[in-house]
């Protein structure tokens, strides 16, 4: 039988709406960092190393949609493997920043673990013999992503972390979880929940707190979400223009390049374009979730809503952070942050659902 | 590149079914999917509408907040000076102390702390409640800071050791005279207080900012108090000048003229040395305060706890606020009563054997005055002639006539704090004991003693726009140009002022009480009192308590007699002779007249009862009481 790849089966219109958010994100960076002045360390060239990435994320996305994705699936076993030791590796080799070691080679790994990630759970998914999920297979998978996912909280990097669960449980659901275990999970997550307190680390205590109450810890936690939101509404309908907003060009918004981007982005180009970029963003999703309706198969469905799943969860709760609905984590928005990883790994994904849609053909 | 046949490979891989056959496969979920990334988008989206759209304005001043930094320029609160525009206030540099919060060390507080002298616990309090304030803005952490303080900080403040500490210039700070002069009337000043914030008359005031606390500094705040100028800049985050945007020059407060003279001031305190009690000199043709003395005094530039506390409340302005009996001195008041209402002429007499007796109560005089008419029972003073004059009239009588001169409320001096003393009434008792008034107290009243009390300012007044012909103005110490007031007027017969002004000549100038108030070539008028604090019973049961309330003396004096320039009274507490009050009214009224008929040349009084030389006085210096 034939596999036929064809260039106009590519998905051009997910590709536009790709491409369309990040220029709007390398228009940010440039409006928050152009102004040498301030800067504490280099950040001349932040805007163009955004293109720079956007450009090597290109080739690998097409490096992601080229290899049949049954392949990769095939290859789970060692790719995951690979996975474990290079966090392992992580910890005792990484390069500390910040207090805690994420980083390996200026990679940072835990994003290409996404990938692995979101291949595990479809291969063992698609696999199941029946359509319910007992609860070994649940143990199973739970084990399977559980372990990368501690692996990545004791960098610590909690937030980066928490960002494989959501894969897991949309597999689950579509997979076809018992209620019974729903319930289960649940209960269990609430008993467990108390001692999560107890046991989690200092800094994330204190985002919970602050989120809580703002006012707990205003020269902290607190200070970052409300320079936020003063930000955020000081652009108020049409914004104060490119490289007009006065809490972005005076520092008084941390991160504006990372974590803040968007609450500089609305600063500066009003709530008129907050719903546009984030009407974007939707139709990216709307359209991922296209190409996991018309999958040839199972495994296919669980690679784009698992996908699909990870960009809402990051849109959220950077996006809700930035409003204060969310308490303050550190995962950035996915194609407009700055930074490398985070933009490779999120087009090789967008590459994966290419790879499905490439091959919805199949006989 | 060539993909894999799904047939081929680990068998795994066939158990992946395809979905053509089996199409239903999970869409029901995937739509739930697509619903709740819609609801999602809508949570997000509401979340910008409420900081965009709805709180827009909120945010769009926050942001402004956070940009501009204004910085005070300080103005310089306005001095005080006498009639003559001699200055009895200035001001001084001092500097104060800030921590900037942009770099500020948590770890560096203990060290600032001891070095500054200052509470540690106090200081991190301090920094915390600066913390919801924009980040440029610096914390004062004290202010007039003592030389050594001074040094710390400044060798302190480089980048290796406190790199937040920063030392501030800071010129409103008081200079008052070294030796308390006019302490009570100046007041103080002193940082704004939390309890005082709240309230809607300090409302344009900021935390931290100087106010007057109490005298005139209090009274005409507002006024001293300049407009602090504003230097506004646009700052980035780190508090670095981007841009200056204005600067508003402040406006200095404005300086207060009083109606004080200092030279009569110092006779005034001179006069007091080594006493308690007050004394007030005002010009009572217009109620201009010359001198006003409280004794015990305090240093305003030094207010400490120990003055709080003192038992002797050196802090209490006794001359407004000291209320007590006026004994004798009263007795000009119940004359003009019994005069205007007919119930006595100059001429009537009575007879005093050295005491008198009604209702059941046996009331002694202080010696055997024989038969006596008004002008000789006012020289000498006789108890029994106004026990027979006040049994003739009624309370109410004497607290109308009380209350024309002024007495029992508040002369509205421009002081703050003033009491109100009591003139009692049938209505009085009512109201505040509600009882009916007995006449036997009536007899009490008409002396000077009973129930009513007076402040000295209010007996100076009182006798003062008496002895003008019933004309009493406002006692003030600051004039009011815009002021059209009106003084109060009495429809009294000229007469009868005349005669209690001959009698209070005989007080001084004939064989009275008030003799050692005579001036040579002055025409000197007055009435003594000698103002008991307990009553007789009570003295004779309980010694101890005797000694402790002794009589207090009072002197109340004007000249010349027939339109008075300057009227003083003076209090002298348990000095027990009214007679001894006298010599410190004559000291300031022979100030006065020595000031005005000779001038540059004044001489020092001839008296031997003067503790410290009068030159000294001029110079300022001297220990307080």
């Amino acid at each position: 039988m034939a596999h036929y790849r064809s260039f106009r089966d590519f998905d051009w219109p997910l590709l536009i709406l790709t491409l369309i958010i990040c220029a709007l994100g390398v228009l940010q960076i440039y409006s928050a960092t152009h102004d040498y002045s301030t800067a504490s360390h280099d950040y001349r060239s932040a805007w163009w190393k955004q293109i720079l990435y956007i450009a090597v994320a290109l080739g690998a996305m097409w490096l992601a949609a080229s290899v049949d994705y049954h392949t990769l699936m095939a290859q789970t076993p060692i790719l995951y493997t690979l996975s474990i030791l290079a966090l392992i590796a992580t910890f005792i080799l990484g390069k500390r920043v910040a207090g805690g070691r994420r980083w390996l080679f200026n990679l940072q790994i835990s994003e290409f673990v996404k990938l692995v990630i979101i291949l595990v759970v479809a291969r063992y998914l698609s696999e199941l013999k029946s359509d319910e999920l007992s609860a070994r297979d649940l143990f199973k998978l739970g084990g399977l992503v559980g372990i990368p996912t501690a692996l990545v909280v004791a960098q610590p990097d909690f937030s980066t972390g928490a960002t494989y669960v959501p894969i897991l449980i949309v597999g689950i659901l579509l997979a076809g979880i018992q209620w019974r275990h729903v319930a289960v999970i649940v209960l269990a997550c609430a008993l467990v929940a108390p001692v999560g307190w107890f046991v989690m680390q200092d800094y994330m205590r204190q985002r919970l707190l602050t989120f809580l109450d703002p006012s707990h810890d205003p020269q902290g936690r607190g200070y970052q979400v409300n320079q936020s939101k003063i930000a955020v509404g000081n652009g108020g309908m049409w914004g104060r223009g490119v490289t007009q907003g006065t809490q972005t060009q005076l520092r008084f918004l941390p991160a504006t390049r990372t974590d803040f981007i968007f609450a500089s982005f609305a600063e500066e180009h009003g709530f008129v374009m907050v719903v546009v970029v984030l009407g974007l963003y939707f139709l990216l999703l709307m359209q991922i979730v296209q190409n996991a309706q018309t999958a040839p198969d199972r495994a296919g469905v669980y690679i784009c809503m698992g996908v699909a799943t990870l960009l809402l969860f990051h849109i959220l709760v950077n996006v809700g952070m930035v409003v204060g609905n969310v308490p303050v984590s550190g995962i950035p928005l996915p194609l407009m942050s700055a930074g490398g990883s985070n933009m490779i790994s999120v087009f090789m994904m967008l590459g994966l659902v290419n790879n499905v849609r490439l091959r919805r053909f199949v006989s | 590149m060539s993909p894999l046949h799904p047939e081929r490979g680990r068998p795994q891989e066939r158990a992946n079914r395809l979905l053509r056959d089996d199409t239903r496969f999970a869409l029901t979920r995937i739509a739930i999917f697509q619903y709740v990334t819609v609801a999602v988008f809508l949570f997000l989206i509401a979340g910008f509408w409420v900081l965009q759209v709805r709180d827009h304005e909120v945010n769009s001043e926050l942001a402004e907040r956070n940009r501009i930094r204004t910085d005070p320029v300080v103005a310089p609160r306005g001095k005080i000076f006498d009639r003559d525009m001699r200055i009895i206030v200035d001001n001084r540099s001092s500097y104060r102390a800030l921590l900037s919060r942009e770099n500020l060390n948590p770890d560096h507080l203990a060290g600032i702390a001891e070095g500054l002298h200052l509470d540690l616990a106090e200081l991190q309090n301090r920094v915390k409640r600066y913390s919801t304030r924009p980040k440029h803005e610096a914390v004062p952490i004290k202010t007039e800071l003592t030389r050594s303080e001074l040094a710390f900080a400044e060798s302190h403040m480089d980048p290796d050791t406190f790199p937040e500490l920063e030392v501030q210039e800071h010129s409103s700070t008081r200079l008052y005279p070294q030796n308390g002069l006019a302490a009570h009337v100046i007041g103080y000043v002193g940082e704004v207080s939390d309890q005082e914030l709240d309230t809607p008359d300090f409302a344009k005031y900021s935390p931290g900012q100087i106010v007057g606390k109490s005298g005139l500094e209090q009274q005409y705040n507002d006024i001293l108090t300049g407009v602090d100028g504003q230097q506004r800049t646009v700052v980035d985050m780190f508090g670095t000048t981007r841009q200056v945007l204005e600067t508003i020059e402040a406006t200095p407060g404005r300086n207060l003229q009083t109606t004080l003279d200092i030279d009569l001031q110092a006779a005034a305190e001179l006069s007091l040395e080594g006493r308690n009690g007050a004394l007030v000199a005002l010009d009572p043709r217009n109620g201009e305060v010359l001198a006003m003395v409280s004794r015990p005094s305090f240093d305003p530039g030094h207010i400490s706890a120990q003055d709080l506390h003192d038992p002797e409340s050196p802090l209490l302005n006794r001359a407004i606020q000291a209320q007590f009996a006026p004994g004798s001195t009263f007795k000009p008041i119940v004359a003009l009563a019994g005069l205007e209402t007919g119930a006595l002429e100059p001429s009537t007499t009575f007879y005093c054997p050295g005491y008198a007796t009604f209702y059941g109560d046996t009331h002694k005089c202080d010696a055997v005055h024989g038969i006596q008419n008004l002008h000789q029972a006012i020289v000498h003073s006789c108890d029994v002639y106004f026990y027979n004059l006040g049994n003739r009239l009624n309370i109410d009588t004497i607290a109308q006539y009380a209350q024309l001169v002024g007495l029992g409320k508040k002369t509205r001096i421009d002081l703050p704090a003033e009491a109100e003393g009591i003139m009692p009434s049938t209505q009085w008792a009512l109201r505040t004991q509600n009882r009916r008034w007995y006449a036997g107290e009536t007899i009490s009243v008409a002396i000077g003693q009973g129930q009513v009390v007076v402040t000295p300012i209010q007996l100076a007044a009182a006798i003062g726009g008496l002895a003008s012909g019933g004309a009493w103005y406002k006692p003030h110490l600051v004039r009011d140009p815009h002021s059209s007031e009106q003084p109060r007027r009495g429809e009294l017969h000229p007469e009868n002022i005349a005669t209690i002004v001959s009698a209070m000549r005989g007080v001084v100038q004939e064989d009275g009480t008030g003799t050692s108030a005579r001036i040579p070539g002055i025409d000197v008028c007055g009435k003594t009192g000698s103002a008991q604090r307990i009553s007789n019973k009570l003295a004779k049961a309980n010694k101890a308590l005797y000694n402790e309330l002794k009589d207090n003396a009072w002197f109340v004096g004007f000249a010349p007699c027939d339109h008075p320039e300057i009227v003083v009274a003076a209090l002298w507490e348990s000095a027990e002779h009214g007679t001894l009050a006298a010599p410190m009214v004559r000291d300031v009224l022979k100030a006065y007249f020595d000031k005005k008929l000779h001038p540059g040349q004044i001489k020092p009084p001839e008296t031997a009862d003067l503790p410290h030389s009068w030159f000294q006085a001029s110079g300022l210096a001297g220990p307080i009481h």
